[in-house]
Order: structure tokens, then C-alpha cells, then sequence
């Protein structure tokens, strides 16, 4: 049996196992266009990535102005998180978890940028200056090149250095639906 | 001794630990009355202020005695913010199982939010058939079930194990960060049947409606298993800290998982790896590759008396009390020792002992006044045994943060007072 027939079978005994409560039907129907207003998340393939583009350099002033004054110059932390650095020092004795060191994928970067930063005004920033942020970030954990335009296509490339380093402990039935599949 | 079982008297491991059926049934009258307490001053002959006027009148909405004022969350948050923290239930001053909501735990990415219920809307949507909204007040004409549960957030106890030298702190500031309450919603199984699951999907990303918009990924078949869509906490609607108008809630899943605030639910085909699943909520190991989607909660279980800020005012006899819980089922036994682990007696458990819940243990201690370190380990119906902080440490290093469910040493000193030990 293939993992994908057992998770359908395993998935009809679930159905099964709960069709006993039925609900009053009470649900309204979305209309496509609002579910697309809500529909803020980028998977890890960068499905999902909105039109729009930015390079490091842009993403130098967005930075300045709006995440330097917590995350620190040119991303080493301050009063908030480290964003850059860390590279290597994941086995020692002082692992620096940063987007550069520990996050396996840069299309996540745009979703949370996008969805809580700033802080104290999430969702005020512009498509193009959410890409030229994660541009700048990128740039400076040294992934991409200062002039490379990230946007949905070139975003979805990006391989970050710790992509490999996740072991998913949910059980194994499961585990081929876990990793994206290498954008194309 | 009148009345008194020779056996509820008899010790049941090392240095003064007695057998747990002084804790059950009869077996707590063979004690005699008083012997657990002290008087501490002769009670007054004449009549108190408050049996000579009448008391306060009846109140709307009601409160604690002004007399517990000093029971709290501790709370604790990232610099240049008050709302991005924890808060941490006092465990130390709580006897039972059910966390007072008022003290249930807290861990907010980006505070919390004010939300207007009416205007507040549930989105299912993604590999379903029909995507649907649905408003407070539909959701609450749904199909509903109640469960006591704990809910522990997964960075729970780290400090009390992972730091290079034992941190003494109260047992709520080092374990608070677990509660336990009882849950009342709609199985999140009838909402996603009513949008109809695609056979594609096998996970689901909820999103919740704070300023983070928290999300998360999590197994369509837990979704579809136990999963509920929480209105209600200790009966009444829930706290806006705790996900008011609705909450996701995952019976022994991870705290951060059970997303708050829930205004979006999507079915997909695989994990969408948010920050939340990846750069947070994964367990560094010493090789320097990390394990993810470490879901359920280990069984675990402190003892919350005697504990640090609880001196022992004399040798005499004492009541050990804690709690035991497991993400995995159901607590099956708690032993206890009061010599550092060399011998081991089993505790009381306090009826009703359910799954994925709160278990409250008891044991009787006759105290001698030497130093003694004492310690309970929890063992769950799935035959997990709550593992020692070295076990731990050699399989995981100290590098992780999550997860950590190692046994709880206290050290008893001769003065009575209680210090957190590595044994
Ligand atoms: C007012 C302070 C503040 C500002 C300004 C701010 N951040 Fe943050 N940032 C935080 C806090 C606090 C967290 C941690 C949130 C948490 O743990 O849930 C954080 C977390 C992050 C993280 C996740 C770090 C990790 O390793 O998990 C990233 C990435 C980030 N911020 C990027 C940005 C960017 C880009 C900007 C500018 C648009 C920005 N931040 C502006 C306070 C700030």
C-alpha cells in the first residue's frame, strides 16, 4: 500500500470515527474573493507569495526605519532578537539561533515579517518593502547577493543553509507530506 | 494507638515515608485530627468583628478573599514590550487540579487582543469543498463536549533542568507554566465535516486573530480526533487571555498549538513550516540538527509542597502534595522518595484520574529534620516513565528549550527551607 492510499484509508476511519456529532449546518458560505483577504499565509514552497519585489539596498532604509531601533544595526540584535549571524555555531556550546543559522526556509521569513513586524504596527508594510526587508536579510546572513531582486519566483528559491537539519518526530506515516518539495 | 491502622502507619520506603492509604478513605481519620496542622496562637474567647455585624452583601460577579492577594501569576516579558511573554501560574499555592482561571498560565506572542465577539468571524477554508465563515453565535448553537485538560506550554520547566547550576525559585516560577481547566466547544471534526475535508488535505494551519496572527500547522487526523473549538473555561466564557471568543484546543498537544483568538482554520496538504514550527518550538540537539513537530507533552509531575518558599516549620509529620499529567493518557502511578531517589513509595491519587488531564498525588512524610532531598516520578497508562534530568541531558543535550519533563529533586535542608537540587 502506498503512503498516500493508507493516509486516505486512515483519514476515512478518522471521518468515521467522529461522523456521530453533526452540526446544525450554520456555516456561510465565503465568497472566493474575501477568502483571499484572509488568506495571509505563505507555505514553505512560497506558495502564496504576493506580486511584488525589493533588493538589499531597498531593504537597507526600510530596515533603518522601521527594525533597527529592536533587532539592532545591520540585524546583530539589541533589545530583540539576533537576525543575522550565527552560522556554525549550532553544535557548540553557544548555538546562535538566527534567520541566517537556524531557519530552514526564506519563504516563512516573508510570511512572519509580513504578518508581526514591526511590533507595534504589524501589517503596515507594503508587499515590495516585505521583499526588499527579507532582501536585506538574506543579504546580510550572506544567502543572497546585495543586487539579487527577491519576488514570488526568486523568493521560492532560496535555499537556506539549515534546510536539512529538521527531524520531524511525528510519526513516519506522516512524514512524506512534511517536507516541501524542492521548487522547481 | 486507638482507631489507628497499623498499616496506613507503616513506613513505605526510606528515611520517614508512609504508606498511601493514610490518604485514602479511612485511612486519613487513622492521622487524628490536628496532627497535620499547627496552632500557631490561642484561639480568641471573645466573638470575632464578623460575627458581630452583618457581612458584605451579595455581588454580581464574584472575588477571592483580599486575604489571598499575594497569590499570582509572576509575569515576565521581552524587553521593550509588556504583551510578548509569559505569565506563570503559582502552583505552589494551589491545592487540586482545576487552575482558577484568573491564574491560568499565559504566553502571548503580541499581547492580548480586545475582540469584539459580534464581530469576530471563524474562517474554514483551503482543501475543503465549500469554504465557510461562521460568527460566535452560530458556533455556540453547535454540538458541544466538556473535558478536564491540562494545556502546558512546551518551554514549561526548562529552567528548573537546563540551566548549568539548580536555579531556587517557587515551584510556579520555575513549573508554572502549565494549567489545568475544564474545556467546553464544538468538536472541530463537525465544522470540518460541514466544509468537507478533500482527501488531500492531511494538515491544517490555524491562525489566530492577535497582532502576531500566531499560527501554526497541525495533523488533519489530531484535528479530526479530539480537537475542539473552545467557548467555554470553568464554565464560563473564555478569558480573553486565554482566546476569547475561541480557541483552538489540542487535548495534550503543545500550549502554543492550541491557537487563540482563532479566526482562520486552512486545510492543507502539508506543513506550511511557520516561525512558529521552525525557528521556535524546535528542539536543538547536540549535533546541531534539530527535531520538529514534537507535539504531545511527556508525563511529567512536581511536587508543589514542600517547595521552595514553603520552609518546614519542624520535624513532624508532613503532606507531600503535587501534581502528575501526560500529553500521551492517563497518570497510572506516581511514586515518591524522600532519600534522593534511593527508595521510592507510590502516592495517593486523587479521584478522578483522567486523561490528558491533572492528577493530583499525595503522600505522608514523617520528617525527622535532617537534610533529605525529595522527588516524585510519574509513570502514564501508555507505560511512559517521567525520565531523569541526566537521561535527559545524554539523549538531548542542553541546548534545546522545549520538552524539558525531568525529575524534580528538592532538597529539604535541616532549617526546613526548600531548595531546587539536580540529584
Ligand atoms: C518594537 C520592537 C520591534 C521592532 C521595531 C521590530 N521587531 Fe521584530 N521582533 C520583536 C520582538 C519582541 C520579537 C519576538 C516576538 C516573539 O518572540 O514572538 C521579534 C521577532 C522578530 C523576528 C523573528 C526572530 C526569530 O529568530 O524568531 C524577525 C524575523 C523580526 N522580528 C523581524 C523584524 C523586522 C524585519 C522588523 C522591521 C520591519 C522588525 N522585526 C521590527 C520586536 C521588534
Amino acid at each position: 500500500m502506498s503512503m498516500r492510499s493508507l493516509g486516505a484509508l486512515l483519514l476515512t476511519v478518522f471521518v468515521g470515527s467522529v461522523a456521530a456529532g453533526e452540526g446544525p449546518g450554520l456555516g456561510i458560505e465565503a465568497d472566493p474573493r474575501e477568502v483571499a483577504a484572509w488568506d495571509i499565509d505563505i507555505a514553505a514552497d512560497g506558495t502564496g507569495l504576493p506580486p511584488g519585489s525589493g533588493t538589499a539596498t531597498d531593504g537597507a532604509a526600510v530596515y533603518a526605519r522601521h527594525c533597527l531601533a529592536c533587532h539592532g544595526a545591520w540585524g546583530s540584535g539589541g533589545l530583540n532578537d539576533a537576525l543575522v549571524g550565527g552560522q556554525g555555531t549550532l553544535d557548540g556550546p553557544a548555538p546562535l539561533r538566527t534567520v541566517g543559522s537556524f531557519w530552514p526556509f526564506a519563504a516563512t521569513l516573508f510570511d512572519y515579517v509580513r504578518r508581526a513586524m514591526p511590533y507595534l504596527e504589524p501589517r503596515s508594510l507594503s508587499n515590495d518593502e516585505v521583499y526588499a526587508l527579507t532582501a536585506y536579510l538574506l543579504f546580510l546572513n550572506g544567502i543572497i547577493a546585495e543586487k539579487q531582486t527577491m519576488d514570488a519566483r526568486t523568493l521560492a528559491k532560496v535555499r537556506m543553509p539549515n534546510r536539512d537539519n529538521f527531524i520531524p518526530a511525528y510519526p513516519a506515516a506522516q512524514l512524506e507530506r512534511i517536507q516541501p518539495e524542492a521548487p522547481e | 494507638m486507638p482507631g489507628r491502622s497499623p498499616e496506613a502507619l507503616k513506613l513505605a520506603a526510606g528515611n520517614g515515608l508512609l504508606h498511601r492509604r493514610l490518604f485514602m478513605k479511612r485511612g486519613a481519620a487513622a492521622l487524628g485530627a490536628g496532627s497535620l496542622g499547627l496552632l500557631t496562637a490561642l484561639p480568641s474567647r471573645a466573638a470575632p468583628s464578623w460575627m458581630r455585624a452583618p457581612g458584605r452583601p451579595m455581588t454580581g460577579y464574584g472575588a477571592r478573599s483580599s486575604h489571598e492577594d499575594a497569590v499570582q501569576r509572576l509575569t515576565a516579558s521581552v524587553p521593550g514590550t509588556d504583551g510578548c511573554g509569559i505569565s506563570l501560574t503559582p502552583l505552589q499555592s494551589l491545592e487540586g487540579t482545576i487552575t482558577p482561571s484568573s491564574l491560568h498560565f499565559e504566553r502571548h506572542h503580541s499581547g492580548v487582543p480586545e475582540i469584539d465577539p459580534d464581530a469576530h468571524r471563524l474562517l474554514v477554508h483551503g482543501l475543503v469543498k465549500r469554504p465557510l465563515f461562521f460568527d460566535m453565535a452560530s458556533l455556540s448553537r453547535y454540538p458541544m463536549v466538556s473535558r478536564i485538560l491540562f494545556l502546558e506550554c512546551s518551554g514549561n520547566s526548562s529552567q528548573a533542568g537546563l540551566e548549568p547550576e539548580p536555579v531556587t525559585d517557587t515551584c510556579g516560577a520555575l513549573h508554572g507554566l502549565v494549567s489545568c481547566s475544564e474545556w467546553t466547544g464544538v468538536p472541530l471534526s463537525v465544522v470540518l465535516d460541514e466544509a468537507g475535508v478533500d482527501p488531500a488535505a492531511h494538515w491544517i494551519l490555524a491562525e489566530g486573530a492577535d497582532a502576531a496572527a500566531m499560527t501554526r500547522s497541525i495533523p488533519l487526523a489530531k484535528a479530526m480526533d479530539d480537537a475542539l473549538l473552545a467557548l467555554y473555561q470553568n464554565g464560563e466564557r473564555l478569558r480573553p487571555e486565554n482566546g476569547y471568543p475561541v480557541r483552538l484546543f489540542l487535548p495534550g498537544y503543545e500550549g502554543n498549538m492550541s491557537v487563540k483568538w482563532l479566526r482562520r482554520i486552512k486545510l492543507t496538504a502539508r506543513p506550511s513550516m511557520t516561525r512558529e514550527e521552525t525557528a521556535r518550538y524546535t528542539d536543538l540537539l547536540p549535533d546541531g540538527r534539530s527535531l520538529m513537530f514534537t507535539f504531545p507533552m511527556q508525563v511529567k509531575s512536581v511536587i508543589t509542597s514542600p517547595s521552595p518558599g514553603l520552609a518546614l516549620a519542624g520535624p513532624g509529620l508532613y503532606q507531600i502534595s503535587g501534581m502528575a499529567w501526560s500529553g500521551l493518557g492517563r497518570i497510572a502511578r506516581v511514586e515518591v522518595s524522600a532519600d534522593g531517589g534511593a527508595t521510592w513509595a507510590e502516592a495517593a491519587l486523587s479521584e478522578p484520574v483522567l486523561s490528558k488531564s491533572m492528577t493530583r498525588f499525595r503522600a505522608a512524610w514523617r520528617w525527622n529534620g535532617a537534610p533529605a532531598v525529595i522527588m516524585s516520578r510519574a509513570i502514564d497508562d501508555s507505560g511512559a516513565v517521567q525520565p531523569t534530568r541526566a537521561a535527559i541531558i545524554a539523549e538531548k543535550g542542553m541546548n534545546f528549550l522545549y520538552h524539558y519533563n525531568g525529575i524534580q529533586a528538592w532538597r529539604v535542608g535541616g532549617d526546613g527551607q526548600v531548595t531546587n537540587v539536580y540529584a
